[in-house]
């Protein structure tokens, strides 16, 4: 079944590590408040044409963990040139999730300018510079936050003290406004440009005091992406537009079973082709996650090296390879329900006496979810420069440093030798985490000595993505003769790649709910070998685990014969031993009473239509979901109208928060209706568009959103919105219908968007 | 090999030496380096490669230059005049249509074609013209929303959905 584990390249391993560096701040970061007595904030010099340059830097853990040092290190920095310019540095990769625009906002309203004067700029990718960079866990804006406030406000207070010092006034009665400082009683005031370098010899402010929420000027407003002109106007900003000089096309083909290798390729034909340069095999590194073994071919052109491919023949050596097949696992998942789980993830009280007890109403069910992929609208690709021993990388990589270590450890160069240009990616949703793509370009580029573009096909990237992985949860819960929760069980029979943890996004993840609502509980996992490749898919873990988890509190609603919005608050109500960092059902009851009372809970609205609800919490955001739909007797959906309440802190940027949440309710509910990935003795179907449905503007629902603002440490909304909906919609199906569906996707059984 | 001649955004490009059966979306692309088209599935299942061949919606993906030689091309480097763009690109921009932007070229190519044939297209027109661009990060509601507004201000001008030189010469 699986590949044996010293041929498995570790992937899990890999995987975790990744994921742990990503997650590495999500306890809220209180320590960061009780830092800002510190100067950590840097004049940078030597900028030409004069002005000021900010540096800011902040000794924090994780850059310690980065650098393995412990000094500061700067993480982005704003300039202000004497003509009044102001570019403020964006320094995570942009993956469609509007960070590019949210923490440049950041700077500009401590700083107190103009949101139209400010030029927004990709940093460089430099860990001694920036610190990490990265885009995953929708840890952008939580661990900026902090950091980018701080240097808008320090930078303030420099121009606010060059100003005073001109004026001969005190800083105490200037204001700053519009990218100006102003002595309201005389009247005076100076744009920043002006004060710049005046700015640029002051000290920065040990200490500043940040603006209270209720004075923000730019932040909760809409702002457009900052990028949104040259998009509309199709300007070569993604990864996939870039072309180096003296550029070569290339194509790599690797086994449709994964982990297989090249026996034999007839590589002298191919090289006699029209428009082919050269074509090669490459051996891999033994890291799935980097290089795979495979044939480059090498070409003039993309549709060269494409038309060659097609001319290959290859012999693979399968011995190693994936060889899993997913009736298969579904059958032998289904024995292992019935038994004792392998690993308890968490467990209070006895699940099994409160199921058993004759006063009490038991349910058990068991739902299953199918593998899905990745599939961003960009086809992975890379392009690579190699000359003299260094390379240059062209990439919409979230995880840019990631990828300049991997390729110095493939190409065996020093890292200062690889230098990543980061560009805007056509999507991620956690498949850009992984550098595949890059690794097999610099190694191309190394090995042809020059520049070359590699191009995955729309098949290619099915075939190789590491899958948000399927699943199977055994449920079983009780409900009291008063109706209250008293038994919650979620046994998940998951997937391992080494036999001892589960993949990446297969493994329950507790938070505190609803597993310390009642006195009973278990979440545990039964694990099945697996050779085909998973890995982080936006809100890993939880994408899934929301669904069956509400789901099956729906049912138990239903046992007990209440409202589940009634039912769903009181469980929340219920949380007791609060998880550190977990839920907050303060905040998490606020959001479902809120998406309720929108959305007209209660209505009745007739035969066939039905409301759902849902909550979940994941990445930090408090999200809580009600569907309105239809279905008929034939199984024909309609998916009416979402209403959203969404706790996640206060609200940088309004609009790309809203369409965070629209884009989550369209992702999920296309996911939900019709994507699967099977596999057949390791070989992924189906590989394109045709046969894995995405969502149509035709089934869009309309989407209504609302945010509860507070002082909390805000979180990003890459992930959170998207968890709740597809309990909330099948909750509402069976409220409509009094059929509960328990499959991923619902077209598996029989449902259709109508 | 053959060569071609083609106009593409009125302006003419002379290709050499390519396979008759290079789709059009590699010329534009590799050879010509206008790279707003995208690449996304090349089965004309997603719509990134929307292109206009004599002003009507084409997926350039799965159209060979030999069958587009001598057709008038517009591609989205094209849809605006200069800097004053299409007021679908403003209407786009206005209503803060993109999240990563990867389909958006095609998206606007496909509704720049809906407005051409029919200048006031209700929501139901919409929804049909637009049915084959995919977009994966669901930015559907302001795509929508973003023709609307475009439909909306003809309806108020009577109809009238081009700039003057950018109208269409068939019809």
């Amino acid at each position: 079944m699986a590949r044996p584990p010293d041929t498995d390249g570790g992937l899990t391993a890999y995987l975790d590590a990744l994921v742990g560096e990503i997650t590495a701040g999500r306890q809220p970061p209180a320590t960061s408040v009780a830092k800002l007595g510190r100067r950590d904030f840097i004049k940078l010099s030597g900028l030409a044409g004069g002005g000021l340059v900010l540096g800011f830097s902040l000794k924090t853990p994780t850059a310690r963990a980065t650098t393995g040092k412990n000094e500061l290190v700067f993480n982005a920095y704003l300039q202000i040139t004497p003509a009044g310019d102001i570019v403020i540095m964006a320094p995570n990769p942009e993956i469609g999730q509007g960070v590019k625009t949210a923490l440049p906002m950041i700077v500009a309203e401590e700083l107190d300018v103009r949101w139209n004067d400010v030029r927004v700029m990709q940093s460089p990718i430099d860990a001694d510079a920036f610190g990490r960079q990265f885009a995953g866990g929708s840890r952008s804006i939580p661990d900026n936050w902090q950091i980018l406030r701080r240097a808008g406000a320090s930078a303030r207070a420099m121009l606010v003290a060059a100003a005073a010092a001109r004026w001969g006034k005190s800083a105490g009665e200037l204001e700053t406004m519009d990218s100006r400082v102003i002595h309201r009683t005389s009247g005076q005031s100076a744009g920043y440009g002006e004060l710049a370098e005046a700015a640029a010899r002051q000290s920065p402010p040990d200490n500043v005091r940040l603006k209270d929420r209720k004075d923000f000027r730019l932040l909760g407003r809409r702002i457009p992406g900052v990028d949104n002109r040259a998009i509309v106007t199709g300007q070569a900003l993604f990864g996939i537009d870039q072309s180096p000089n003296n550029l070569s096309y290339a194509v790599y083909h690797k086994c449709p079973s994964v982990g297989g290798k090249v026996v034999s390729a007839n590589l002298d034909h191919i090289k006699t082709l029209n428009g082919i340069q050269d074509a090669f095999i490459l051996e891999g590194n033994g890291n799935p996650g980097e290089l795979k073994p495979g044939i480059a071919i090498v070409a003039d052109s993309t549709w060269a090296a494409l038309k060659a491919r097609d001319a290959l023949q290859v012999q693979w050596d399968t011995s190693t390879a994936a060889a899993d097949d997913w009736d298969a696992l579904a059958a032998r998942a289904a024995e292992l329900s019935s038994k004792p789980p392998q690993q308890i993830v968490t467990e209070r009280g006895d699940v099994a006496q409160a199921v058993r007890d004759p006063s009490n109403k038991a349910r058990e069910s068991y739902y299953t979810h199918h593998f899905v992929a990745h599939a961003p609208m960009e086809p992975q690709n890379a392009a690579a420069w190699h000359s003299d021993g260094r390379i240059e990388i062209w990439s919409g990589t979230q995880t840019p440093g990631r990828a300049i270590s991997a390729v110095a450890a493939l190409l065996g160069i020093d890292s200062k030798n690889v230098h990543l240009h980061q560009l805007r990616a056509g999507g991620g949703f956690g498949r850009r985490l992984i550098n595949d793509p890059v690794c097999e370009a610099a190694a191309i580029a190394q090995r042809i000595g020059g520049s070359v573009k590699l191009q995955w096909t729309r098949e290619d990237d099915m075939a190789n993505d590491f899958f948000r992985v399927g699943g199977f949860h055994a449920m079983k819960g009780a409900v009291n003769s008063a109706g209250e929760l008293v038994a919650f069980e979620d046994h998940l029979i998951t997937f391992s790649e080494n036999g001892t943890d589960p993949v990446s996004g297969g493994a329950l993840r507790p938070a505190g709910y609803p597993e310390n609502a009642c006195a009973n509980s278990r979440l545990a996992h039964s694990m099945l070998p697996l050779g085909i490749q998973c890995g982080p898919w936006r809100a890993p873990g939880s994408n899934t685990t929301a669904w069956a988890q509400q789901s099956f509190l729906g049912e138990l609603a239903a046992a007990a014969g209440r409202d589940q919005l009634e039912f769903l608050i009181e469980t929340l109500q219920s949380i007791t031993s609060p998880v550190p960092g977990g839920v907050d059902k303060n905040r998490a009851i606020a959001t479902v009473k809120l998406a309720a009372s929108r959305a007209g809970w209660g209505r009745n609205e007739g035969k066939g239509r039905g409301m759902g609800v849902a909550f979940y919490y994941s990445h930090m955001g408090h999200v809580a979901q009600v569907a309105d739909i239809s279905v008929d007797a034939s199984k024909r959906l309609t998916v009416h109208k979402v209403t959203v309440a969404a706790d996640v802190g206060p609200i940088v940027n309004l609009s790309g928060a809203e369409a965070m949440i629209q884009g989550a309710v369209v992702d999920a509910l296309s996911t939900m209706a019709g994507q699967a990935i099977g596999f057949k003795s390791g070989v992924i179907s189906p590989l394109n568009f045709d046969q894995y449905p995405l969502l149509r503007i035709r089934h869009t629902p309309e989407v209504e959103v609302h945010f509860i603002e507070s002082d909390n440490e805000p979180t990003g909304l890459g992930e959170p919105g998207l968890p709740p909906l597809a309990p909330a919609v099948g909750n509402a199906i069976f409220a409509a219908s009094g059929i509960r569906p328990r499959t991923l996707p619902l077209s598996r059984e029989g449902y259709v968007l109508a | 090999m053959a060569n071609y001649s083609l106009t593409i955004n009125n302006r003419r490009y002379d290709v050499a030496n390519v396979e008759p059966d290079t789709p059009i979306l590699w010329i534009l692309r590799d050879t010509l380096g206008l790279v707003g088209t995208k690449y996304g599935c090349g089965i004309a299942e997603c719509g990134a490669c929307t292109i206009h061949l004599n002003d009507s919606p084409a997926r350039a993906c799965s159209l060979p230059i030999s069958a587009v030689s001598g057709m008038r091309i517009t591609t989205i480097e094209g849809l605006s005049d200069g800097d004053v763009l299409h007021p679908l690109q403003q209407s786009w921009i206005d209503n803060d249509v993109p999240q990563c932007g990867y389909c958006q070229a095609g998206q606007i190519m496909a509704a720049a074609a809906l407005l051409n044939r029919n200048p006031t297209p209700t929501d139901e027109e919409i929804d049909t013209a637009m049915e084959g661009n995919l977009c994966r990060c669901g930015t559907y509601h302001r795509i929508r929303q973003s023709i609307r507004d475009v439909a909306n201000a003809n309806r108020k001008k009577g109809g009238k959905s081009w700039p003057d030189h950018l109208t269409p010469m068939e019809d």
